[in-house]
């Protein structure tokens, strides 16, 4: 017998043998045991099963040599045989009762999958229209409407009931852009009013902004009353709601945005933006008077967001539907999941009933061009793998820091790059259930060529 | 663990204060477990076997309290293996998310085995230097391609040669599948996948071989539960779930939805039953586009998506850095621990091995800008003194408007940290250019003996800074 057999086999075999067809049949040479004992190693169960199996064999082997007429008794002690086929100590026994064998049922169960909604969230956030018809008081010829959420986004618990806009940025002067960027906009760079027209038309921008950064002090210190020019030839360039912003200067930015709000009368712009650092009241009073929305600007602290809207609430006098906030946005690989959570958070709270949080949130997604992955040509860092193509890197960089914050709440996207806004606006849409299209069966990723 | 007590846990503890484990007592130890900070198997009194019939019990109930929501499987062996699911939260800020789904990179059995072993190279070798530590490619996925079992096993061994990275077996095929693990079963693979049609021997395979299986019925949460429940039943356990990843479409949205309602029922609602860690599969962008911009930002795209609600694990294509870069970065932010400040300790830090005519920088304690100036400054050889002001973690920029920093504080941190300018050929420190603004009044401070230079906007434009300006002009 040269072929290796298992005790298994041979317990089997033995069990079923004719005991006169083992005449001339020799067992020759040791038994040879493969244990696989697997990742789980020998356990007291496997040692429990091996035993009995052994033990089997034993039993078999002894009643072989009985048919033989072999004395078998006199070589075993009694208490041996009994404690051989004693049946496994209890706790053993139970142990083996709850794992049975490997078995392959006939058929896949039968089950119903259910998950709830969110019962914690109660509150709507506060709807906020954007621009103003003629009818209105206003001239646009679009208006948007952002907020109006009654779960986080893209979750089942609630159908999002407006889908989050795009507003391309316009300069009021030529500024430094990343090489991704300014290809896009050369050709418009010195006319706010056809750098806004090219990025509705062209570039389809739900909204523009007006940046009248030129008129900071350390720039060119444009006066507000020249400023606000640029805000009139855009609002004739365009017909969709608008953006206006300051140049950051906090004293500056008072004066210009009131005089903004004076132009922009009834428009329903939305005016970047009040902040605890400079005098949120006057510029939360200017758009009270002059029916615009005001941008609550905080930076990365929920409850600095809480007592900004407060007070411009209560202080200001700013209605409900005519704030939206920024809590800052720090860019993918610069600080974005601080971003995110302190979004998220706002949201959330916003949801579960905080009326001084509840409202929509806008998003300086152009901070992505700041990131030096998004537009240095190489690694600083020479045992970087290639970074690859900056042309290629820089409008992800974009998407991705928007697209985050979308996830996180963001309602309205202060954007640049074209492509950027294309996909932005297509990942949102999908995932609303807004964009049709034949899905591909997916099991076919596995064989695909690629 | 929904547990949020010490105390509660503290009662399945031996509550001798024996201090094995590091901590003083029982009690503080419990508050570790809370934090997720000391993990059970430090308490050696606990598991040892003689004390089996005192705590074995409490051991076992501590086990269920302390287990995670979503279920944690073990993929891959030895060093290289990594944790699949184990979250606890719905939401980054409850807590964290603990294990960042691993990205399994794709190759297949039709690749010449040149392109193969490039590939594989690529995968294994793909790195990015990242707040203080290099961020990599966990995993690859070998697909079979050519259906052919043997040409499937050839692929897998020629991946094992040449990378030590987990696999994941990619067929529906039981024969194709059998063939990649009876190459690769001792490195625990994990499998994909088992279906409504074959999971019979699947199943079979999984048992076998000893390795964690994908369930796969998508768009079919009912099917998926059947399945798992089954696969329960039988004793497999290490199971991950793919409810389908569309690329696009009405499905992409119920996609999504899928992967928030598995992640709400583990987490939230807690139906053990149903609380394995899922598989996205980012991939598929590319069964919508052959454009190799438009698929590896889509991918991207979709990966994010899956990143930041529910994946534990994914499947991906490209390997440009333009969807690799910003998916690793992603995925790193949404994974930070947030109750951990991202700060390093503030003193002054030597990079190479500065002397006496070596130029002194300055940066903020928040570890992301402290770790790109070292790392701008190490990875050019430029042996120098670096020293990191306490802002409480915040960046130059917002800490220069914030007062976080300033030239008095810039001069109290030299002070305290002993640096003597007298020492230098130079007699001067570089100013982040975001900080250009305090020049002057450092100047003042100093009373002109030790000068403040202006070095760049970005840390990343110091070697060539470096080449203008330095040494200083006298």
């Amino acid at each position: 017998m040269g072929e290796k057999i298992n005790i298994s086999d041979l317990n089997k075999q033995l069990a079923e043998m004719d005991v006169k067809s083992l005449e001339g049949v020799t067992i020759e040479g040791d038994i040879e045991l493969e244990i696989e004992t697997g990742a789980g190693g020998a356990g007291p169960l496997f040692a429990y099963y091996f035993g009995e199996e052994v033990a089997k064999v034993a039993v078999q082997l002894v009643n072989m040599a009985k048919a033989f007429g072999y004395p078998v008794e006199s070589l075993l002690q009694p208490v041996a045989v009994a404690q051989a086929i004693s049946p496994a100590p209890p706790e053993l026994a139970a142990a083996a009762a709850a794992v049975p064998a490997f078995k392959i049922p006939d058929t896949l169960a039968s089950t119903k999958f259910s998950v709830g909604t969110d019962k914690t969230w109660k509150t709507q956030i506060q709807e906020v229209q954007l621009g103003a018809t003629k009818a209105e008081g206003g001239s646009r010829g679009k208006v948007i409407k952002i907020g109006g959420e009654k779960a986080m986004p893209f979750f089942f618990d609630a159908a999002m009931p407006n889908r989050p806009v795009v507003t391309i940025d316009v300069f009021d002067m030529p500024i430094g852009m990343a090489k991704a960027v300014k290809m896009h906009y050369e050709d418009v760079m010195n006319d706010p009013a056809d750098w806004a027209k090219k990025a509705v038309k062209e570039f389809k921008a739900d909204m523009v902004t007006a940046h009248l950064i030129s008129t900071d002090p350390l720039i060119k210190d444009t006066s507000a009353k020249e400023a606000v020019k640029v805000v009139e030839d855009v609002l004739q360039a365009v017909d969709v709601p608008i953006v206006i912003g300051g140049s950051g200067n906090p004293e500056k930015d008072v004066e210009v945005l009131s005089k903004a709000c004076e132009v922009a009368q009834g428009e329903r712009a939305l005016i970047a933006s009040a902040s605890l650092n400079l005098d949120w009241e006057a510029i939360g009073k200017a758009c009270v008077a002059t029916d615009n929305v005001c941008l609550a600007w905080t930076q990365l602290e929920i409850n600095s967001q809480k007592e900004l809207n407060r007070k411009l609430i209560k202080v200001a006098g700013v209605p409900r539907e005519s704030i939206v906030m920024d809590p800052t946005t720090a860019a993918l690989a610069y600080g974005m999941d601080f971003a995110y959570t302190n979004m998220e958070r706002i949201r959330l709270a916003g949801l579960k009933g905080d009326e001084e949080l509840n409202f929509p949130m806008s998003s300086g997604t152009t901070n992505a061009w700041g990131v030096r992955e998004a537009w240095m040509i190489n690694s600083p860092n020479k045992n970087d793998s290639p970074w690859g193509d900056r042309m290629l890197r820089g409008p992800i960089w974009e998407i991705l820091t928007g697209f985050s914050l979308a996830m996180a709440g963001v309602d309205i996207f202060m954007m640049m790059n074209p492509i950027s806004v294309a996909y932005l606006q297509e990942i949102t849409q999908s995932l609303m259930g807004l964009v049709k299209a034949e899905t591909p069966d997916t099991t076919n990723w596995i064989s695909m060529e690629v | 663990m929904k547990e949020t007590s010490p105390l509660n846990l503290y009662k399945f503890l031996p509550q001798t204060n024996c201090g094995d484990c590091g901590e003083q007592t029982c009690m503080a130890f419990a508050a570790g477990l809370i934090a997720r900070i000391r993990k059970i198997e430090e308490c050696k009194p606990l598991f040892d076997e003689k004390n089996q019939k005192k705590y074995g019990k409490k051991l076992d109930q501590l086990k269920t309290v302390i287990a995670p929501e979503v279920a944690l499987v073990y993929v891959g062996a030895g060093d290289q293996q990594l944790k699949v699911g184990g979250e606890d939260v719905m939401y980054r800020h409850q807590m964290t998310f603990f294990n960042k789904p691993p990205f399994a990179y794709d190759v297949t059995d039709a690749m010449s085995e040149a392109d193969l072993v490039e590939r594989v190279k690529l995968i294994d070798t793909w790195k990015k230097f990242y707040i203080g530590n290099w961020e990599t490619v966990e995993m690859v996925a070998v697909r079979s391609v050519t259906g052919d079992a043997s040409k499937f096993a050839a692929c897998v061994k020629k991946v094992m040669e040449n990378t030590e990275k987990p696999l994941i077996l990619c067929s529906f095929d039981p024969k194709v599948l059998k063939a990649g693990l009876e190459v690769s079963a001792a490195k625990r693979p994990l499998i994909y996948a088992a279906t409504k049609e074959n999971w019979k021997e699947v199943a079979q395979l999984a048992f076998d071989y000893k390795v964690p299986v994908t369930l796969s019925a998508p768009f079919d949460l009912d099917g998926l539960k059947g399945m798992a429940q089954t696969f329960a039943e039988m004793g497999i356990k290490d199971l991950v779930l793919d409810p389908g990843t569309a690329p696009n479409g009405e499905k992409l949205q119920e996609s999504l939805q899928n992967f928030i309602k598995l992640r709400r029922a583990a987490v939230e609602e807690g139906q053990k039953d149903f609380n394995y860690p899922v598989i996205a599969l980012p991939i598929n962008a590319w069964l919508t586009t052959k454009d190799p911009v438009r698929g590896a930002y889509w991918e991207s795209v979709l990966a994010a998506t899956f990143v930041i609600r529910g994946a534990d694990i994914m499947i991906r294509h490209s390997m440009e850095p333009h969807s690799v870069m910003p998916d690793m970065h992603l995925r790193f932010n949404i994974y930070t621990d947030p109750r951990t400040p991202v700060q390093v300790k503030p003193g002054l830090y030597k990079v190479g091995n500065p002397t006496d005519d070596s130029p002194v920088f300055l940066t903020t304690n928040f570890a992301l800008t402290y770790y790109t100036v070292e790392s701008d400054l190490g990875s050019n050889n430029i042996d120098s003194y670096l020293l990191a002001v306490n802002t409480d973690g915040i960046g130059v920029q917002a800490a220069v408007a914030g007062g976080q920093i300033t030239p008095s504080k810039i001069k109290d941190a030299f002070a305290e940290a002993g640096m003597d300018f007298e020492k230098t050929s130079h007699k001067s420190f570089i100013l982040p250019g975001m900080a250009a603004k305090f020049s002057g009044e450092l100047d003042d401070l100093y009373g002109y003996k030790v000068k403040a230079l202006v070095g760049p906007e970005d840390s990343g434009r110091i070697p060539g800074w470096m080449e203008k300006q330095w040494p200083p002009k006298k």
